[in-house]
């Protein structure tokens, strides 16, 4: 945790001098030019990403304390990606998953972002600089694993640089581990693999995302739970592996195993609350507002891991000028503090967890993240009551659940394949 | 047309004048509606059919003629016969939705307008009336496809309802994703598309024909039959034509409602969009417009629209 291989590795003296040498200009650049800065409109932020992680609250934080405005553009996971290939000129930021950098990337609609100007980039988890956990454990690296496509080579590089460099793709905002919701009053047994997914037990009552990306690696969990077949990576299958696994999934939903399928976020808590599915994959802040409804459901920790799945900011290739420097001033208050903690009241986990740490209760970050039951009750950012006193997060502490990452999502290079088959699937 | 050229043959210059800037006029009225359709409708449209004959790969379209996309629509379909490829089976999903959806549509939408306008004398009432067969679209899409969790769920009320009478004694699950549940959400949702249209075209019927078919001696469902169905036909097609086209693009109901477990060609569609897979999108919107149009061809080779209007 102390120095990731960027600072050791890298920045000799010269870099350093020449950085410094770059500051010293800067500073005296910004002191001529301050009283037109001044004078200047304030800036806007348009804010490419999906809802989940727009809060109004951090807007309204930010814009106090930057007078940086965030106009938030909140569309799918889809279209986020979809925009950004297409219309890289309508926002300033964009905030998407670490699987999408493979499908963005070529369009050559990102620019690098330079890891020298992010002030606490010595302290962002290096769960996304090396794959680790700050407590030293490996994470998985099947998929698109933050590590593999965290920098590139050059401002404007397509290619993908394999250890750190100066360039980063994304700056990490939130990052989870997911795996199945249960309604354990339904269930009535203790539940401790993925292979119960497809349990015949569950006929009519088990349900998966529609997002074929995400979908098929959580049936490739169910193979391997199984033990009908090991992949060599769950996150780049082969055409060969696609159909074994999607074969799986047909078989199960011509049996009728599915009540449904979820693409988003309210549809999954419906399903589970209603009781029309009791074991299901989903999202942890899905799984808290089941709760909220007075309606039991666990988070179940799985033998076989997580699969996780992180987001970032990242710039458009056209951002520039003074909204270029007030989109760097934004990130680097993202990753000082209040917006982290705000994220980890939620469930996710922020990129700097010491400075969220600073910013939460001592109680909230017992509960959040060290997995120890709350001393008193848990509280959602807006106030609501989330958990009652003495209750332990699924999964317990940071570490555990981390730490026992499997695979992340990812973006394959069989994808038009995947896509043909999943459509298949859906007719069957 | 060939009424005005015989007049303005026969009328003065001065009247030909003025006819002429009477036209002129028709076209600046008419231009406003024309340009919106022009850039909204043509250009995109000539965009997605240009598109699917486009060349895509590492996000770059290319316009570079070729078939591609198509034959990766039509992947399989030749040689899988007699079982069907996933574009076949689609389509006839979707086909047998859009039938469903029509004839329980047109049933239920020829009766409320009979309804309204041969049993609602006064016009207050009737307006009335109309306004609450709108109550289905005064809440969002979500919102109404969402409500219908609790009503058809399995521990929802129809099931509770049934269970309490003794009708059933478990749940039933084909209450919601279903096919049933697709198409009750399309028929709570288009059966207006359907009866406005019969409603204007009965409303049309000059009352004293069917006191004359009375007094000729023709039995109620003669009437109905020989007499108020005929007179109707337009406003049946143009209802059909509503219904049809609209369920066939419809993936947002039969997503929700079918549980996302129903194939139909939009959702394919956008799968395909979403994952940038533009020229086969685009391959597969025109070949559902083509279809879609052989159905509207067909429906008005039944019916002269133009002539009945």
């Amino acid at each position: 945790m102390t120095e990731t291989p960027f600072r050791s590795a890298r920045p000799g003296r010269r870099d350093l001098l020449r950085a410094t040498a770059g500051l010293a200009l800067a500073g005296a650049a910004t002191k001529l030019a301050a009283p037109a800065v001044h004078a200047q409109e304030p800036v806007t932020l348009r804010y490419l990403g999906t809802a989940v992680n727009q809060s109004a609250e951090i807007a309204a934080k930010a814009k106090q304390d930057l007078g940086i405005t965030i106009e938030y553009i909140p569309v799918t996971t889809d279209d986020v990606i979809r925009r950004a290939v297409t219309q890289p000129n309508t926002f300033d930021l964009l905030d998407m998953e670490y699987f999408s950098v493979k499908r963005v990337l070529p369009s050559g609609n990102l620019q690098g972002i330079e890891a020298r100007r992010i002030k606490l980039f010595d302290k962002i988890t290096p769960v996304f600089t090396r794959g680790v956990t700050a407590g030293g454990k490996t994470l998985g690296e099947q998929g698109t694993a933050p590590k593999k496509v965290q920098f590139i080579t050059g401002r404007g590089s397509k290619d993908l640089a394999p250890s750190p460099t100066e360039w980063m793709t994304l700056i990490p905002t939130t990052y989870n581990a997911d795996t199945l919701g249960i309604r354990p009053d339904l269930i009535g047994r203790p539940i401790d693999s993925w292979a119960e997914l497809l349990n015949p037990q569950f006929k009519g009552k088990a349900s998966i995302l529609n997002i074929p990306s995400i979908g098929i690696m959580d049936a490739a969990m169910v193979m391997e739970a199984t033990g009908a077949y090991k992949y060599p990576d769950k996150g780049n299958m082969t055409r060969a592996e696609i159909d074994r696994t999607m074969a799986m999934l047909t078989e199960a939903k011509r049996a009728g195993q599915f009540r449904a399928f979820w693409s988003e976020f309210n549809e999954s808590v419906n399903l589970m609350a209603s009781g029309e599915t009791v074991i299901q994959s989903m999202w942890s802040p899905a799984v808290t507002k089941v709760r909220s409804q007075g309606v039991q459901c666990i988070y179940q920790p799985l033998k076989e891991g997580y699969r996780a799945w992180a987001t970032g900011f990242g710039m458009p290739r056209t951002l520039d000028g003074r909204k270029l420097d007030a989109a760097y001033e934004f990130i680097n208050w993202f990753l000082s503090g209040w917006a982290g903690a705000f994220l980890n009241r939620q469930g996710y986990y922020s990129a700097v967890l010491e400075t969220a740490q600073a910013n939460m209760e001592p109680y909230e970050w017992a509960y959040w993240m060290e997995g120890k039951p709350a001393a008193q009750d848990i509280k959602a950012p807006d106030g609501s009551l989330l958990e009652k006193a003495g209750t332990v997060r699924d999964g317990g502490s940071y570490e555990d659940r981390m730490g026992r990452v499997a695979c992340w999502n990812a973006v394959m290079d069989e994808n038009t394949y995947l896509i043909r088959k999943w459509n298949e699937f859906i007719a069957s | 047309m060939m009424d005005g050229m015989a007049r303005v043959s026969d009328t003065t210059g001065k009247d030909a004048r003025a006819m002429r800037r009477g036209r002129g006029t028709a076209y600046w009225q008419a231009a406003p509606f024309a340009l919106l359709f022009l850039v909204f409708f043509i250009v995109p449209l000539v965009l997605t059919v240009a598109v699917s004959f486009w060349r895509f790969d590492d996000y770059v379209l290319s316009p570079d003629l070729n078939l591609d996309a198509y034959r990766e629509v039509f992947e399989g379909c030749i040689d899988k016969l007699p079982s069907l490829c996933v574009t076949f089976a689609t389509y006839l999903s979707t086909l047998r939705f859009a039938l469903m959806a029509w004839a329980a549509t047109l049933v239920l939408g020829f009766g409320i307008a009979y309804f309204l306008a041969f049993h609602v004398r006064s016009v207050p009432v009737q307006m009335a009336l109309f306004l609450l067969c709108t109550v289905p679209f005064w809440t969002s899409n979500i919102i109404r496809m969402v409500a219908w969790v609790p009503l058809l769920g399995r521990n929802g009320l129809v099931n509770q309802g049934l269970q309490a009478v003794g009708l059933t004694t478990g749940p039933l699950d084909w209450l919601l994703y279903s096919q049933f549940s697709v198409v009750l959400a399309f028929v709570h949702l288009y059966t207006l598309f359907m009866m406005v249209p019969i409603f204007n075209s009965m409303a049309r019927i000059d009352r004293s024909l069917i006191e004359a078919a009375r007094d000729a001696g023709a039995s109620g469902w003669q009437t109905l039959w020989n007499v108020v169905i005929p007179l109707c036909k337009p406003g049946i097609v143009i209802g059909s034509i509503f219904v049809l086209t609209i369920v066939m693009g419809d993936f947002v109901t039969v997503g929700i409602m079918g549980g996302q477990q129903i194939a139909s060609i939009g959702k394919v569609i956008q799968v395909q969009m979403s994952y940038l897979q533009f020229p086969i999108a685009a391959a597969n919107a025109v070949v559902l417009l083509g279809i879609v149009l052989l159905m509207i061809w067909a429906l008005t080779r039944l019916v002269d629209i133009r002539r009945e209007l």
